[in-house]
């Protein structure tokens, strides 16, 4: 099968890459770039785990093909953390223990920090809808809402 | 947070110093980071992809079972059958002597339940895998399914597993495993009151967000290095080791972060047949469940009845409980017939009960092999046992906690399995309970205490 280039930075990084067309962006990251931060827990867009950043926005990697992403910019929560210093977010999910088993935990901060790069200081209500996507099946989410709220106190006092 | 150290302070050498302090999970910061390595993490040059052709139908004779266009799918590698594997006939328990040997690896003349491994492709894309695996010609005679524990006892109903030669697990003891304790009939008759109610539910999937599956890597060495979410390394590596007619030291199994469990990855599902098709291609293998598989394939839950007969004294006493218990394994045993036997010892509750009968039946249906959750065995049973309990305190005018201050075990008492109590501690965490849900009962009830004094 024919395949296609597709070229955009992935944490800051130039990356180019040939694939068949067709091939989600999840699999391209992970099977072909190597980042596999970002994962597939149902390949169907309902689960969230593969959540990745894009030009600024949410997207599921699962439902997006690769070939539709030249020249864009791509963040996934491999690449939050600046010199060994975690991200805020990922600082208060080990300090508010929102994390298990862990395999939710990449999609879940992608999509907090959608939400905290338009909305920084967010209500309950609004983390809880910005979580809807995300399924988590070992916390109950109390602790990842938590996690969330905390991140956005610690962002807004550092601004102060 | 107040900690009561008094309780089992004679058994404690500690001094809880642990209790209330938050200590960070070793695991977290690889988690936050994208940095821990899932089992599906692992990426191998030229790895294969496994998909499984499944059976369509309940119950059903294979008569042929055809692979030659499968076989020249552009991509194909190799197809595997049942002949391919070299011990196809497995039970995961046989490893603490619990047979018979009643499930295959892949199907060979029967298909027991819908969505049963028939036949596994191996192709170079998933996708080419997929495309093949439709093009696989299997030629089924269905034959009649039973699909409610009931009826699959009764006499004349079609027989699930000709590995049993009946429709339930055969204990030492008989058709179900059986608890005797005292005289039921005669608790039954000094009885104030008899309540007989049926509780049952229905099989429920875990669900985890990642699904089931393995990667396997056949080293230079004639080793595999196999890569998996199992919840039960040692269970999968010994039995692949049976499967495979290969010694244990071949296989180098790596796991322990499992992305959410709940029990639903004890089995011993993907990774032999994973491991054959390692090494029977030369090359790394990937055999990972769609979440379609995860949800219709892997086991669940196992579906449970249970019929519990108590008689009750006016003064709160239960005086005897006759309880009948039936787990339904789907059509192979995985770890059922151990679910059900836990059942018998659990089913008097957390209650001293002077008559107890209990009879509990693992019973094969035409349904989706079940297998272990949280709890397997007594959950649902205490489901049962609680809502009976709630029943029974309304049936003689108590309140629901005072009913059960009554007939709690303490330390001393002899369970009905004749096993002394220890360390029940249940009345304490009852008064704890009547504190914090602002629910009073009465004082001699928040006296009471789980020692008994001079037993």
């Amino acid at each position: 099968m024919a395949k296609v280039p597709v070229q955009f930075t992935l944490n800051g990084s130039e990356k180019a890459e040939f694939v068949e067309s067709g091939t989600t962006l999840l699999n391209t990251l992970r099977d072909k770039i190597g980042d596999t931060s970002p994962k597939g827990g149902c390949q169907q867009g309902t689960c969230g785990a593969c959540s990745v950043i894009v030009d600024g926005e949410l997207r599921l990697s699962c439902l997006t093909l690769a070939e539709t992403c030249n020249g864009v910019a791509i963040t996934t929560t491999s690449g939050l953390a600046e010199g060994g210093v975690l991200h805020p977010l990922q600082r208060a999910f080990l300090d508010t223990f929102a994390t298990q088993c862990g395999f939710c935990t990449p999609g879940m901060i992608m999509a907090a920090k959608v939400l905290l790069d338009h909305t920084p200081n967010p209500s309950r209500e609004d983390v809880v809808e910005a979580l809807s996507g995300n399924i988590c099946r070992c916390t109950g989410y109390e602790p990842i809402i938590q996690a969330v709220l905390t991140a956005a106190r610690a962002n807004s006092q550092n601004a102060a | 947070m107040e900690l009561r150290k008094s309780y089992f302070a004679d058994v404690r050498k500690d001094d809880l110093h642990e209790i209330g302090q938050p200590r960070p999970r070793s695991d977290s910061p690889g988690h936050v980071t994208g940095k821990t390595a899932y089992f599906a993490d692992h990426n191998f040059p030229g790895m294969l992809h496994l998909k499984m052709v499944r059976s369509p139908h309940h119950h059903a004779r294979i008569r042929s079972i055809d692979t030659s266009e499968a076989e020249k799918h552009p991509g194909v590698v190799r197809v595997l059958t049942a002949r391919d594997v070299p011990h196809n006939v497995y039970t995961i328990l046989i490893l603490i002597q619990i047979g018979p040997e009643d499930e295959t690896v892949l199907a060979d003349g029967k298909v027991r339940w819908k969505g049963e491994a028939v036949v596994a492709v191996l192709a170079e894309t998933e996708r080419a895998a997929q495309e093949a695996a439709a093009k696989v010609k299997v030629d089924y005679e269905v034959l009649p399914a039973v699909f409610d524990m009931e009826e699959a006892l009764k006499p004349g109903a079609p027989i699930v597993n000709e590995y049993h030669g009946q429709n339930y697990y055969l204990y030492d003891s008989g058709e179900c495993r059986k608890v005797r304790f005292g005289d039921v009939e005669a608790g039954f008759a000094e009885a104030d009151h008899v309540l007989e109610q049926s509780y049952q539910s229905s099989p429920i999937e875990h669900a985890p967000t990642e699904t089931t599956g393995c990667v396997v890597m056949p080293e230079g060495n004639d080793r595999f290095t196999c890569y998996t979410n199992t919840q039960a390394m040692f269970f999968t590596l010994d039995n692949t080791s049976i499967i495979l007619q290969m010694p244990g030291s071949k296989l180098h199994f790596v796991g322990g972060t499992v992305g959410g469990g709940f029990g639903g990855k004890v089995d011993v599902i993907v990774e032999p047949i994973a491991i054959l098709g390692a090494k029977l291609t030369g090359r790394p293998v990937s055999f990972i469940y769609s979440r379609e598989e995860e949800m219709q394939i892997s086991s669940p839950r196992a579906a449970e009845k249970v019929v519990i007969k108590d008689g009750v004294m006016k003064d709160g006493r239960i005086v005897a409980r006759k309880v009948t218990g039936y787990t339904d394994a789907g059509a192979y045993s995985r770890h059922s017939p151990y679910g059900a036997q836990k059942g018998a010892g659990h089913y008097p509750g957390p209650y001293t009960i002077p008559n107890v009968w209990i009879d509990t039946y693992c019973v094969y249906t035409n349904r989706t092999p079940s297998s272990a959750m949280r709890g397997f065995g007594v959950t649902i049973g205490d489901f049962a046992l609680e809502v009976q309990m709630d029943k029974l305190a309304r049936l003689i005018g108590m309140d629901p906690l005072e009913f059960r201050f009554i007939n709690a075990y303490r330390d001393g008492d002899m369970k009905a399995h004749r096993q002394p109590t220890e360390g029940a501690a249940l009345i304490e965490c009852m008064q704890e309970a009547s504190r914090a849900a602002n629910w009073p009962v009465a004082e001699k009830f928040m006296a009471m205490s789980s020692y008994k004094k001079g037993a």
